[in-house]
């Protein structure tokens, strides 16, 4: 029986991977921490924000979640830190700072 | 006049119900006996394509396998087969193309020769990598340069490092019997490697010879239907294929798929021995020609064993112990199981119809000497080039490289261990 994806990581034998690597499942790119590449991060500050919901399409990783009609905290497991999301936003609510 | 013209008719007549009833005579046989026929390498490829029936084609043409597509779109015109027919712009995109389809399920099939194989090298590795089962019938014709294009093992040589199985052919009925074998070992399920299935460009694949073809019900019952686990159109299948590999994956998805490699040579021998009970035609990894109790032996792949058959049956008649170790299998390398065949030879001489520009020999030269090494096989091993580019080889030329094997046999070799056959020096 093949390992789910979520079963497979750094310490799997090589007797237990699935035939080149293929992958049975949808959507297992959420598994996969993306975000440790980031050089910079992003600062949400809410008291500056207007909800106007402009950074969400910018976000080029689908990194701000977006829950009854309100943007909440950065997914920092994906987000690569491009840093698009601040020149977006209008209000000076996102600031980038160094580091991750 | 009238009556010289009566007579005339009635001979016609006679001689027209003897041809029926020969005809009669030799369809009976035809049916109870299996067919007797007569065509090309190339032929015989075409006719096990059709008895297969793959789902999908894609392929570009290219001197010498270019009739292989040619054949198989005169089959599809006529109807006699379903396979969809993809026409290419290229072997990169043959070989792509051919991916695409048997990732989404179909069984398919390409052909292509030298340059054309060179063309698809990056895809022939994710293929292989993805643990895809296709077939590709290869037409050996040597690479580029110097521009030429004749028969030579250069081409699916160069892709031994692949990860694709190898089958090579002496002639038209092996190219015909492996090709039948080829979907029965690349799908089994300890296995998942796609196969290259080889003959000697011109030589075998444009010369007519006989040949044994299977009918049509027992062959189709035992290559069977190709019932992939998964595959990207089977419906509710959620998968990817070939994902993105970091550094702490790569490793262990390289062992696995040379497991898979290892895996073969028992599923070979076992498809093989399933087909001999169907056709009484056995194959294994390779061919011992007099083998068991020869002095001097030579090994070799290809349409050459044919000419060495010769040499070695002349040499017995003068009680020469000659004998003949032909490679059938190339990947999986039989390596271990060719060094114990060869283990009571006192001289051999390894034959490569492809130089590798190593300064160490060719690629069988290397590696059966590398396994004779590790099985501790005694026997005196010397490498030669031969057949570049479609050079022939002559039952004179093989008898010159037995004499030399006698002499290696009894002074050690002295001279280079990797030379080449019949040059101008």
């Amino acid at each position: 029986m093949a390992l789910k994806a979520k079963q497979i990581n750094e310490t799997t034998k090589w007797q237990d991977l699935t035939e080149g690597l293929q992958i049975y499942e949808p959507a297992t790119s959420k598994l996969f921490e993306t975000g440790e590449w980031r050089t910079q991060t992003p600062e949400f500050y809410e008291d500056k924000c207007k909800q106007c919901l402009l950074c969400v399409p910018y976000c080029p990783d689908s990194c701000i979640p977006v829950v009854e009609g309100q943007r909440r905290a950065f997914d920092l497991m994906h987000c690569k830190g491009c840093g698009i999301c601040e020149k977006a936003c209008p209000f000076g609510a996102i600031k980038m700072r160094e580091g991750k | 006049m009238k009556k010289h013209v009566r007579l005339v008719q009635s001979k016609c007549e006679r001689v027209n119900k003897e041809i029926l009833r020969y005809s009669a005579i030799s369809a009976e046989m035809e049916i109870n006996m299996g067919v007797k026929n007569r065509m090309s390498g190339n032929e015989a490829v075409a006719h096990a394509i059709r008895q297969i029936n793959p789902d999908v084609m894609p392929a570009f043409p290219i001197t010498p396998s270019t009739e292989i597509p040619q054949f198989v779109s005169n089959m599809i015109a006529n109807g006699e087969v379903d396979t969809e027919f993809i026409p290419v712009e290229s072997e990169h995109s043959a070989m792509s193309a051919a991916m695409g389809s048997e990732a989404a399920g179909a069984r398919t099939i390409t052909a292509t020769s030298s340059c054309g194989l060179a063309l698809m090298w990056e895809v022939l590795y994710v293929a292989a990598s993805s643990r895809l089962p296709l077939t590709m019938t290869v037409v050996n014709r040597g690479l580029t340069g110097p521009l030429n294009i004749n028969a030579e093992h250069s081409d699916s040589m160069g892709a031994r490092d692949s990860g694709w199985l190898q089958i090579y052919a002496e002639n038209n009925q092996e190219v015909y019997d492996n090709l039948l074998q080829a979907y029965r070992i690349a799908e089994h399920k300890d296995v998942l490697l796609p196969i290259m299935i080889c003959q000697d460009g011109f030589i075998t694949s444009h010369a007519v010879e006989n040949i044994e073809l299977e009918e049509d019900e027992p062959i189709k019952a035992f290559v069977g239907k190709y019932e992939p686990e998964h595959y990207l159109l089977k419906a509710g299948e959620t998968m990817a294929m070939g994902p993105y590999a970091t550094s702490p994956y790569c490793m262990e998805a390289k062992r696995a798929q040379a497991q898979t490699m290892m895996n073969a040579k028992k599923v070979i021998l076992d498809v093989a021995e399933e087909y001999a009970a169907i056709t009484g035609r056995k194959y294994g990894f390779f061919e011992e020609y007099r083998l068991k109790d020869a002095a001097f032996a030579l090994v070799a792949i290809g349409s050459a064993c044919g000419t060495i058959k010769d040499a070695v049956d002349d040499l017995r008649k003068h009680g020469v112990k000659a004998g003949l170790l032909k490679v059938r299998v190339f990947r999986p390398f039989p390596g271990e199981e060719m060094a114990r065949a060869l283990s009571h030879v006192k001289a051999v001489a390894i034959m490569d119809r492809c130089e590798s520009y190593s300064c160490n020999g060719g690629p069988l030269g290397s590696e059966l000497m590398a396994a004779m090494y590790r099985n501790k096989n005694k026997a005196e091993a010397i490498n030669i080039v031969y057949g570049l580019s479609g050079r022939d080889i002559t039952v004179n030329d093989v008898k010159d490289v037995f004499e030399r094997l006698k002499t290696i046999a009894q002074e050690g070799v002295k001279d280079t261990q990797y030379t080449y056959l019949g040059l101008r020096e």
